[in-house]
């Protein structure tokens, strides 16, 4: 018989650990991933490829050369950040600016803060915020989806995206939503006029439209989501709130008037929303740990959103959202704390 | 049947393993040495009243507890004092305990050993509480808290219902199980008994629904009890800790720092039930208690029916022997249960089973840094934010440990089984609880 | 344009201004005396801030030691461990006193419970901590009055004086201990105590804080201390006594004669830094392997410890200088 060992209760541990909950997330991205390759073909393979394996190689080198601490590229953390920025970028994104965006995320978003669990902001999304201010017009030329096994036309062709169209055109003195909507809008690409048309809502739901490599399909997304709750590893409160907030944000603003704010639905399905509510917002390390935390941190997102979407600059906010409300997220933790059991009210 | 009662927040669903469930309760040889420690019980340790050398008999008072909260030790074996020594206990530490030489079995003559079943009660309230104190009765759930004690409301407080806990929801552990399901009758005449101690008339008997035949069973026989009432909970743990039971069944919160009798309820398990029931109603001392031997890797995972002071050793031979590949031998259920040291250790008043785990079952994973899954804060009963506590123990901030109420922990163990980084969240929080423990001491007594 | 930059000069002038007299007022109405000598004295003491004192830091114990000095005129049952001597004479001279002067300290580590001495009877797995592990069980060597080995004395010692031994899983105290009592109060177990640096470095004492009876203690290590009394008997100055089956070597009274080196059947007494002596008559059987291990883990690995500090010795006033070879 061997010795006995000592150690204090519980003695027995769930089956659950770290990586289990890292593969669920990259298991979760596949039906997206299908999507993209099978709208952008294999544009979309290379930029995935390039995106992992440069967010790997980063991590590697990092606690192999910097930290000299244990090597945990094979817990899939950073599998997931390499995944995301492939999603938030357009597949025709020169393989050096994704190297470059890799460095950041994980270099900057990720490692500096000292590794998985430490960082305060969404790597991926500081990869992607940092690639869209430095690198503005590769980062927004969105090739036109071009199905796999259909005889479409060149690789070359880019257009917007139905939420770039959209607010550019809002601008237009005398636009109207519904105007936009039947007419599309026209401009001038190498010399010939293009008309555009903003994509159908089965469209939009399927994912044929302009964006990024993972964005653009909320069917995908969505079944990717059912199956991380379904695995427990999000829980409902930060979608429902982000979601929640959304809709009820950009409906009173439809409400109010409907021929210069576009409605809810296509806010939800239209850009990163999808992409950010589900798989972004619901990183563990960067959210809020009680429930009532997680649906403030996603009301704040949702709202953020919107605004950034029709009031900002940029078409889209998501990004720039739940990068806000990373930073809220200690003041968050500090103010709503779980309801303790058998709290007093104190006088 | 709608929706079972259960408590919020939190909790988990560990496998339930109960794997000595249906072993119909078997009694053990009494043992050829018997180490009977004085501390069986929370508070302060009984006082001997035996010497080297003498004659004792089953029953026989050696040792008596003398403060407020402490408990009558009585000898469980008859024979021959051989020593008053110190012997390694489930705590780790060499205790003080009375080590007897086995000489036949003789009971003391005011024991009712007959098998007759006695459902009149004649005692007063007062007799009642006496009796147990007398008998040494203690909680039989683990804690081993004075059940005397528990049964004097304080002034000013009044119990409005009993609760009886049958939930058992530790993994692995059966005795209570099978206690209740061959000792029926005496558990709710023991039940009347308390109601009676404490002068309420409605009980609540908690089971969780992993044990329906339990169920069905005392709710038949509860129909000829007036105000026992059964009820099914849904399978979570630690639904058998006091304040859970009492939020699952009453749905009342009993306050932070505060007795369940804040709330009107007092708490006794099924077991201290029947110990009490055989204190009052056969004037039996508490000496032999129903202690489950099980583990995955134990030949003959059951029930037995052993007297305090029995070394698990014997329990062990009992069901089979010592596997190879033990790991850990635990006392009690894998959440809460003290990790031994020793296969010499008595089986005490709140020894509730031994669990046997296999080598690669003891060991504890690689830690990892926290990835702030929020799984502990979910499935904390006590509302309590686990990794929190544990990094402000960690970087020695008291002040914060003790605003974030390390003091409500109830140590279920919830937060480091589900811990996906493999956390040691409950160590640094028991040590937060020890150093924060010593602060409020010192503050108070300024 | 000259109308702007005259504006923007003179705003700016009267907001400074107005902002120069408020903070002048506020200054003189909130102004707090505060002895110089305060600042004087800080600046003498070590700044470690590590508490040995038993003040909150340097800055508390200037402020003690001055508010003494000028009530008291004394300097009374304030000492700086770290400082030593040479400033606690300085700080005694900036405010006009004298000090005795104090036997520097070192702190001592009672227990010889090591891997070989003390095998492993079931293993610990859990937080790194002696305070946690304390509370769990009684040791893995199965001794509950022994050391743990988890390190709490190492992490709280700031001035790098104790480190584990690898081979024995104890804790060694080297020459930079300044006896600020950090390890002291960390040790669940009070193995650490601390005592008289001794002439030379020369010390004896017990090395175990184990109060069970002889037999048990035994059981679980090799060199416990059984409390036999033999010591006590050989002891001419009464520096011995024994107390709950353990020796307690008095500092104050012990001549360091050795006599009870020699007689402890179970080599719980140490001596250390004494030159070596002649070979010792053979003892019982059973009691020459602990022999054998004590002559190499106490002089050797002390000594060794020495020979290289003695490169490296802290540049900090007061320490490590009676310790000479």
């Amino acid at each position: 018989m061997n010795i006995l060992r000592v150690s204090g209760s519980p003695h027995v541990h769930t089956d659950n650990s770290v990586n289990k909950i890292m593969y669920g997330v990259i298991y979760a991205m596949i039906p997206a991933a299908l999507v993209s390759i099978y709208f952008f073909g294999l544009s979309a393979v290379r930029v995935l490829l390039i995106s992992v394996v440069a967010c790997l190689l980063v991590e590697y080198l990092i606690q192999k050369y910097l930290l000299k601490s244990e090597i945990s590229i094979t817990d899939g953390s950073a599998i997931i950040t390499g995944v995301l920025l492939a999603f938030n970028v357009p597949c025709n994104l020169p393989w050096w600016i994704i190297i470059i965006g890799a460095i950041v995320a994980i270099g900057i978003g990720k490692m500096s803060f000292g590794g998985l669990g430490k960082n305060i902001f969404n790597p991926a999304l500081v990869g992607r915020v940092f690639l869209l201010i430095s690198f503005p017009v590769q980062m927004t030329s969105w090739p036109v989806p071009k199905p796999l096994f259909t005889k479409a036309v060149t690789d070359a062709i880019t257009g917007p995206t139905p939420l770039g169209a959209l607010k550019g055109e809002l601008y237009k003195e005398g636009a109207t939503i519904q105007k936009v909507m039947q007419d599309g809008i026209t401009y001038i690409q190498d010399g010939v006029e293009v008309t555009y048309r903003i994509p159908s809502y089965v469209d939009q739901l399927l994912g044929n439209m302009g964006g990024s490599l993972g964005e653009i399909s909320a069917i995908a997304l969505l079944i990717g989501a059912i199956y991380m709750l379904f695995r427990k590893i999000i829980t409902w409160h930060i979608p429902a709130g982000y979601l929640g907030s959304a809709i009820i944000f950009s409906g009173i603003l439809w409400l109010a008037d409907p021929s210069y704010f576009i409605d809810p639905l296509f806010h939800l399905i239209t850009g990163g929303m999808m992409l950010g509510v589900f798989f972004m917002a619901t990183d563990m390390v960067t959210s809020p740990m009680s429930a009532k935390g997680q649906l403030i941190f996603g009301a704040g997102a949702g709202i953020l959103t919107i605004l950034i979407r029709v009031f900002g600059a940029y078409p889209e906010g998501v990004s720039f959202a739940i990068l806000i409300m990373n930073a809220f997220v200690p003041l968050i933790d500090r103010g709503f704390k779980p309801k303790r059991f058998g709290e007093t009210v104190k006088n | 049947m709608g929706s079972l009662k259960t408590f919020k927040p939190g909790g988990v669903h560990p496998a339930e393993n109960k794997l000595s469930k249906d072993r119909q309760i078997e009694i053990l040889p009494i043992p050829k040495v018997a180490y009977i420690p004085f501390s069986q019980h929370l508070g302060a340790p009984a006082k001997v009243l035996v010497n080297r050398g003498d004659q004792v008999k089953a029953g026989q008072l050696i040792a008596k507890g003398e403060a407020f909260i402490s408990a009558n030790i009585h000898s469980s074996v008859s024979g021959k004092v051989k020593k008053i020594d110190n012997v390694i206990d489930t705590s780790g530490y060499r205790k003080s305990a009375v080590v007897i030489d086995v000489e036949g079995d003789e009971w003391e003559d005011t024991i009712d050993r007959s098998d007759e079943i006695k459902k009149d009660i004649t005692l007063s309230q007062k007799e009642i509480i006496d009796k147990i104190n007398a008998m040494g009765v203690v909680g039989l759930g683990g804690a081993a808290f004075p059940s005397h004690v528990k049964l004097m409301v304080p002034d000013g407080k009044k119990a409005e219902v009993l609760i009886i806990n049958g939930v058992e929801c530790e993994p692995y552990l059966t005795s209570d199980h099978m206690l209740m399901m061959e000792k029926g009758e005496q558990i709710l005449t023991g039940t009347k008994i308390l109601m009676r101690a404490l002068g309420v008339a409605k009980a609540m008997i908690g089971i969780e629904n992993n044990k329906p035949d339990v169920i069905e069973y005392l709710t038949e026989l509860a129909k000829d009890y007036e105000g026992i009432e059964v009820y099914a909970l849904k399978v979570k743990y630690p639904q058998g800790a006091e304040k859970q039971l009492i939020k699952a069944l009453t749905n009342r919160e009993v306050p932070s720092g505060k007795l369940p009798v804040e709330v009107g309820a007092v708490v006794n398990n099924a077991g201290t039930a029947y110990a009490v029931y055989e204190a009052v109603q056969k004037n039996k001392p508490l000496f032999e208690r129903v202690v489950t031997i099980t583990g995955k890797s134990v030949k003959n995972p059951s029930n037995w029916l052993v007297r305090i002071g029995t070394p698990i050793s014997d329990l062990i031979e009992a069901a089979g022997g010592l596997p190879e590949d033990t790991g850990k031998v635990i006392g009690g259920g894998p959440m809460m249960g003290k990790a031994l040291t020793s296969l010499d250790v008595p089986v005490v008043k709140g020894t509730s089973g031994i669990l046997i785990m296999k080598e690669e079952e003891s060991d504890r994973e690689i830690i990892k840094n926290c990835i702030r899954c929020s799984k502990c804060v979910s499935v904390c009963p006590m509302g309590l934010e686990p990794y929190l506590i544990e990094k402000t123990v960690m970087i020695e901030d008291y002040e914060r440990t003790e605003a974030e109420r390390v003091m409500d922990c109830i140590e279920c163990g919830s937060c480091q089984y589900t811990c996906p980084a493999n956390r040691q969240l409950l160590d640094y929080i028991r040590l937060g609880k020890n150093i924060v423990g010593q602060i409020i001491r010192t503050r108070s007594k300024k | 344009m000259n109308d702007v930059v005259i504006f923007a000069v003179a705003s700016l002038g009267a907001i400074g201004l107005i902002a120069a007299v408020i903070l002048y007022f506020v200054a003189r109405k909130f102004k707090v005396y505060e002895d110089p000598k305060i600042d004087e004295v800080e600046e003498s003491l070590p700044s470690a801030n590590c508490g040995g004192c038993g003040f909150a830091g340097c800055r508390a114990f200037a402020e003690a030691a001055v508010n003494q000095g000028n009530q008291k005129g004394n300097l009374e049952g304030l000492n700086c461990p770290v400082g030593g001597n040479d400033v606690m004479a300085e700080v005694a001279k900036i405010l006009g006193l004298e000090v005795e002067e104090q036997e520097p300290l070192i702190a001592v580590v009672r227990c010889n419970g090591s891997f070989t001495n003390s095998p492993k009877k079931v293993a610990y797995e859990g937080a790194n901590s002696c305070a946690f592990a304390h509370s769990l069980f009684g040791g893995e060597g199965g001794c509950p009055f022994g050391c743990l080995g988890l390190r709490d004395c190492v992490v709280v010692c700031n001035f790098d004086a104790i480190h584990m031994n690898p081979e024995t899983g104890l804790p060694e105290v080297n020459d930079k201990c300044v006896a600020c009592g950090a390890c002291v109060e960390a040790c669940p177990r009070d193995i650490i105590e601390l005592r008289p640096k001794g002439k030379k470095g020369r010390r004896i004492f017990v090395s175990c804080m184990n109060e069970e009876k002889g037999g048990i203690a035994r059981k679980n290590c090799k060199v416990a201390c059984i409390g036999c009394g033999k010591c006590e008997k050989v002891c001419e100055f009464d520096a011995i006594t024994i107390k709950n089956n353990l020796s307690y070597i008095d500092p104050a009274k012990c001549r360091l004669c050795r006599k009870c080196v020699e007689v402890c059947p179970t080599n719980a007494i140490w001596e250390l830094n004494f030159p070596p002596r002649k070979p010792k008559p053979i003892k019982p059987a059973e009691s020459e392997k602990p022999t054998e291990k004590k002559e190499t883990v106490t002089k050797e690995t002390v000594l060794d410890a020495k020979a290289k500090d003695k490169d490296n010795r802290p540049e900090k006033p007061g320490t490590g200088e009676e310790s000479g070879e």
